[in-house]
């Protein structure tokens, strides 16, 4: 325990330095995550206003709050780890890695902190751009704002296993696209980024309800923007940490297998 | 004559560099599939809760979607890998055997790669197409028809124009790829009709990277709404374009000076 958390220091100052030398290339990259949450606000408010002014308990500007809080949640939730590791096999670069003394997604998590931290540079003016365009209306509660940044932390956390565990399907197979688009797709609908999960047919929303999809990204939009009762935000930050839970216990138990069966590539 | 012959020997040797990974082919069906069902599945959300959106009905939206298909799959048959391929050969000088080939380089750098596999993004996108034509009660008749070819040809050459100037960036930047990306983010917005967007997105969308032109014009020609006046603007902006893309290639191409050398 104390020997990882020694090391972090280190990796964020290293991933930092990195973030900071790329920032432009990582800007780029940005306009995707400002410009998903923009196109999906800009549907539902169509269809809030053509509805005489609401659909499914939001207006058009309460739209504009939930993806406003969902741009930042998403980015701050986000990892890339799923179309880069099969690089990491292909060529070798796992082998250095391995060889450290500390397990490798300790590395991941402080890059994806650093950059993040450097990115807000271009996420926060988009919000500020989503903000002036669609006046979003939001009334916080002081108990679900102060929730909120456990939660926050946890879906990160979350989103971070499942996704560094899906990863690992690299051990296995050279394909991996597919399966990161079959995560996607159900990401997209699951998570509450194409709709806000109560807009959904019953049977998906509660099919959502018990996967960690909407715990990663939708439970902590609604948390925040002061939608849920105490008792569902209490059931919520349960689901989360059964989920971690799991995700915890499978992260090592597959991780275990695919070192075991890893020979290294390019030496 | 000379460029259909051309594009043919490239296809060819598409064709046979990727049929030895027939796999591909299947795994590629299944990607673009899953991804169609997504852009479908977020139509259908969308249409649980209302009749119309900005105008449009459920089955014109799926004719969108299939124009998207397309479009995207027509990009990444043989631009968008072709255009990847001459940007790497700025970089690594293999662009010099291109300028002694006897053929015009703008001709050889846009064909001389083929991914025949992504014709499957080309294919469902028509059978989204049908099936939204059949669902839309509205005859289309030989007019409409008329009319979505020429949407569908004029967007096609926008977004050719579009990527060969991107390109040509290239030879005063080194890394143009990120570039790229800019096409690919906003690209995704074209899968809802630009007319639903705030004045300045739809600008963007129109003018600045001009998807509009390549999905959203060709789609409202399906069900017939398109007005002549807006099949006319597609037009002059294709012949601009075309024409200043090229004259930005001949000004790029001229301040090449080799990386081998």
């Amino acid at each position: 325990m104390r020997s990882w958390l020694q090391v972090y220091p280190a990796f964020l100052r290293t991933a930092l330095l990195s973030s900071i030398q790329y920032r432009a290339s990582g800007a780029i990259w940005m306009i995707g995550s400002i410009l998903e949450p923009l196109i999906y606000l800009t549907v539902w408010s169509t269809v809030a206003r053509s509805q005489g002014g609401e659909v499914g308990g939001y207006t058009a500007q309460e739209f504009a709050a939930y993806y406003a809080i969902l741009l930042l949640v998403n980015h701050l939730t986000f990892t890339w780890i799923m179309h880069e590791f099969q690089y990491r096999i292909q060529y070798g670069s796992l082998s250095f890695a391995l060889l450290r003394p500390v397990h490798p997604i300790h590395a991941d998590i402080a890059e994806n902190i650093a950059f993040k931290a450097v990115q807000l540079v271009v996420i926060l003016p988009g919000l500020i751009l989503l903000c002036v365009a669609f006046r979003p209306h939001f009334e916080p509660v002081g108990w679900s704002l102060a929730l909120f940044v456990p939660v926050l932390f946890f879906g990160f956390l979350l989103r971070f296993l499942i996704e560094w565990t899906l990863a690992l399907g690299a051990f296995w197979t050279t394909r991996v696209t597919a399966m990161n688009q079959i995560y996607f797709s159900l990401l997209m609908f699951l998570s509450g980024r194409v709709a806000p999960i109560s807009l959904l047919p019953l049977w998906v929303s509660d099919i959502a309800q018990n996967l960690p999809f909407y715990y990663a990204i939708g439970f902590p939009v609604e948390l925040a923007l002061g939608r849920l009762s105490p008792e569902a935000a209490m059931r919520g930050v349960l689901i989360q940490l059964v989920w971690l839970a799991v995700s915890g216990v499978g992260i090592s138990l597959i991780w275990r297998r695919a070192t075991k069966r890893f020979t290294a590539v390019g030496s | 004559m000379n460029t259909l012959r051309l594009l043919g020997v490239f296809l060819r040797i598409g064709l046979l560099g990727e049929t030895q990974y027939r796999a591909n082919f299947v795994i590629q069906l299944f990607e673009t599939g899953l991804s169609m069902a997504t852009a479908l599945g977020a139509v259908w959300v969308v249409f649980s809760q209302t009749e119309t959106l900005g105008g449009w009905r459920s089955a014109e939206l799926t004719a969108l979607i299939g124009v998207y298909f397309i479009v995207l799959g027509a990009i990444n048959v043989v631009v968008a890998p072709s255009l990847q391929k001459f940007m790497e050969g700025i970089v690594n000088g293999n662009f010099d055997y291109t300028l002694t080939k006897p053929a015009d380089a703008q001709l050889l750098a846009s064909l001389s790669e083929v991914r025949i596999w992504r014709l499957a993004d080309v294919g469902l996108g028509f059978a989204a197409l049908g099936i939204a034509i059949v669902r839309q009660s509205a005859e289309v008749g030989w007019g409409d028809a008329a009319k979505f070819s020429l949407a569908l040809f004029t967007g096609g050459v926008v977004v050719y124009s579009f990527w060969i100037m991107l390109a040509t960036l290239a030879f005063w930047f080194i890394r143009v790829e990120n570039i790229l990306q800019i096409f690919w983010a906003m690209y995704t917005a074209a899968r809802w009709p630009v007319g639903i967007y705030p004045g300045w997105l739809k600008w963007t969308l129109t003018v600045i990277v001009p998807v509009a032109f390549a999905v959203t014009v060709p789609a409202e020609a399906v069900s017939g709404r398109v007005s002549n006046g807006t099949l006319l603007g597609a037009a002059v902006l294709a012949v601009l374009l075309a024409a200043f893309s090229r004259w930005f290639w001949k000004t790029g191409i001229k301040r090449y000076a080799g990386a081998s050398s």
